[in-house]
This record gives structure tokens, C-alpha cells and sequence, in this order.
């Protein structure tokens, strides 16, 4: 496998560790409340520890978030990169579109001048 | 805000039989999309474009400059006349020397509407949860000096998303 064709499938699983409403969840808490341990990130939700734990594997497999051990608890944080490349892109194609559609609109109203 | 689709809404000044061409038309959708196409869009088709960098705006054009001529792989899903037309095809698929024809395509759909003095557009493409976007952003950040504008980005998104 090339190096690029290695680097794109590499990235495969952001999406997919992204496309879960509990996991989506965990990542805007560990962003607006910083790093915390899995018994914190539980708390006022009906989700189980064991399913927090699973979730936070999931988003660790995909290179979203990653754990140091502090004492007898593991501390969460995100690890932003992956995330923001993938916004990135987006916003990427999103301006793509609006400069397309400009084109498009040039075109189709001096036409119907 | 969803990773899985982008949404636009446009509205037109012109009649929306000069829209629906504008779409539905290969060689007229090639001039304001960049690309240039071999083909007519006939429903079920499989095209070849090239792509043929934009003028408009320097940043996409500096990005497409090195994929000039790049075969853009283009499939035409379904045709309604004067109502919608859909396609695939492979995003942002700039990497060099990427074999970009195994991932999954995104859908493309165009909608037109009537409202009053033209007509409203709608264009969604959707599918981007199954594709690897991210290194391909990296592929396109050249320099390394993005990373303050991602960490803008990841904080616009989250604000977006913990609002909602």
C-alpha cells in the first residue's frame, strides 16, 4: 500500500466513531469540561459505565481521544487534530460549493437578462 | 452540524427551465462546476470530467491547479425532469496518485422550486460519514501552519453542536 493510500485508511474510522449520537456527546463534553475520568463522564446520564467505556474505546480506536492513568483512574481528553482535519475538509467542500454556486448564479441570471 | 452532509439553499433570479439546463446539462454544468465532461447526462450513465481549475477564487483554485486535466469519476443517479437530477461521484478526491474508485461516492441532489421572481435551489450532498475526508485535508494543507485554523474550526463546531 502507498503511503497516501495508507494515511486515507487510516482516517476511515473518524467517521464512523463520529456517526454515534452518545459518542458525538462524550466529545463535546470533554471538550467544554476538559479531561475527566469515566465515572464524571457518566454522571447525568442514563448511559452505563460500561457503555461510556465502550463509546470512549470506540473514539480511542478512531484517534478522537486518549486516556493517561491518574492513580487507580484513567483521565479522558480529546485529541482534537483528527477532528478538526475532518471539519476542515468539510468546510473545504462547503466553500466549494458556495464559489460553484456563484458561478452557477452568474450564468443562469445574466442569461435570463 | 452533521459530518455527514452538506445542505445548500440558493435562490435563483432566473425561470427555472434556465436552471433545470444549467444542471441537467453536461457541457453547461461543466462551466460553472469546472469540470469538463465527454458525455451528456443521460440517467444511469457513468462519466469521465476533467477538471478544469476555477478562476473565482484563489484558495480552491491554488488547491485544483495540480489536478488539472484529473479524470473526475461522475455518475448520473436519476433524472426528473425539471424537478431533480442526482449524481455520485468521489469528494474532494485531489490526493496525487490516489485510487480514489473503491471508496463510496457521496449523493449529489439538485431540487428546483418555484417561488416568487425565480427559483430555489436546493443542493445536498450526503454520504461523508463512510469516507476518509481527513487526510485529505491534510493532503491539501500544505503547510503546516493550518493548525491554528483547525483548532478554530474544532471550536466553531463544537459550538455549533452543544448549542443544538
Amino acid at each position: 500500500m502507498s503511503r497516501s493510500a495508507a494515511r486515507l485508511a487510516d482516517a476511515a474510522p473518524v467517521f464512523a466513531a463520529l456517526g454515534d449520537a452518545t459518542r458525538l456527546q462524550i466529545v463535546v463534553r470533554l471538550s467544554r469540561e476538559g479531561p475527566q475520568s469515566i465515572v464524571r463522564l457518566t454522571r447525568e446520564t442514563e448511559v452505563s459505565r460500561q457503555a461510556i467505556t465502550k463509546h470512549l474505546r470506540a473514539l480511542e480506536d478512531a484517534g478522537l481521544v486518549r486516556s493517561d492513568r491518574d492513580g487507580r483512574e484513567r483521565i479522558w481528553q480529546l485529541q482534537p487534530r483528527r477532528l478538526a482535519e475532518t471539519r476542515r475538509c468539510l468546510e473545504l467542500i462547503s466553500d466549494q460549493w458556495d464559489t460553484a454556486i456563484g458561478r452557477l448564479r452568474a450564468l443562469v441570471e445574466d442569461n435570463a437578462r | 452540524m452533521s459530518t455527514d452532509r452538506i445542505e445548500k439553499k440558493v435562490q435563483l433570479n432566473a425561470p427555472r427551465e434556465r436552471v433545470w439546463r444549467a444542471v441537467s446539462d453536461s457541457a453547461q454544468f461543466g462551466t460553472w462546476f469546472g469540470v469538463a465532461f465527454d458525455a451528456p447526462f443521460v440517467e444511469g450513465a457513468r462519466l469521465t470530467g476533467k477538471i478544469v481549475p476555477t478562476t473565482v477564487d484563489a484558495e480552491v483554485a491554488a488547491m485544483q491547479k495540480p489536478h488539472e486535466g484529473k479524470p473526475f469519476e461522475f455518475v448520473v443517479e436519476r433524472i426528473e425532469p425539471m424537478q431533480r437530477i442526482v449524481f455520485r461521484w468521489h469528494p474532494f478526491a485531489i490526493e496525487p496518485g490516489v485510487d480514489y474508485s473503491h471508496e463510496p461516492m457521496t449523493l449529489i441532489v439538485f431540487e428546483l422550486e418555484d417561488v416568487s421572481g425565480g427559483t430555489l435551489l436546493t443542493i445536498t450532498e450526503s454520504g461523508f460519514d463512510r469516507i476518509p475526508l481527513a487526510r485529505r485535508a491534510d493532503a491539501f494543507a500544505a503547510n503546516d501552519g493550518g493548525w491554528q485554523m483547525q483548532t478554530t474550526l474544532i471550536a466553531k463546531y463544537l459550538a455549533s453542536t452543544s448549542s443544538a
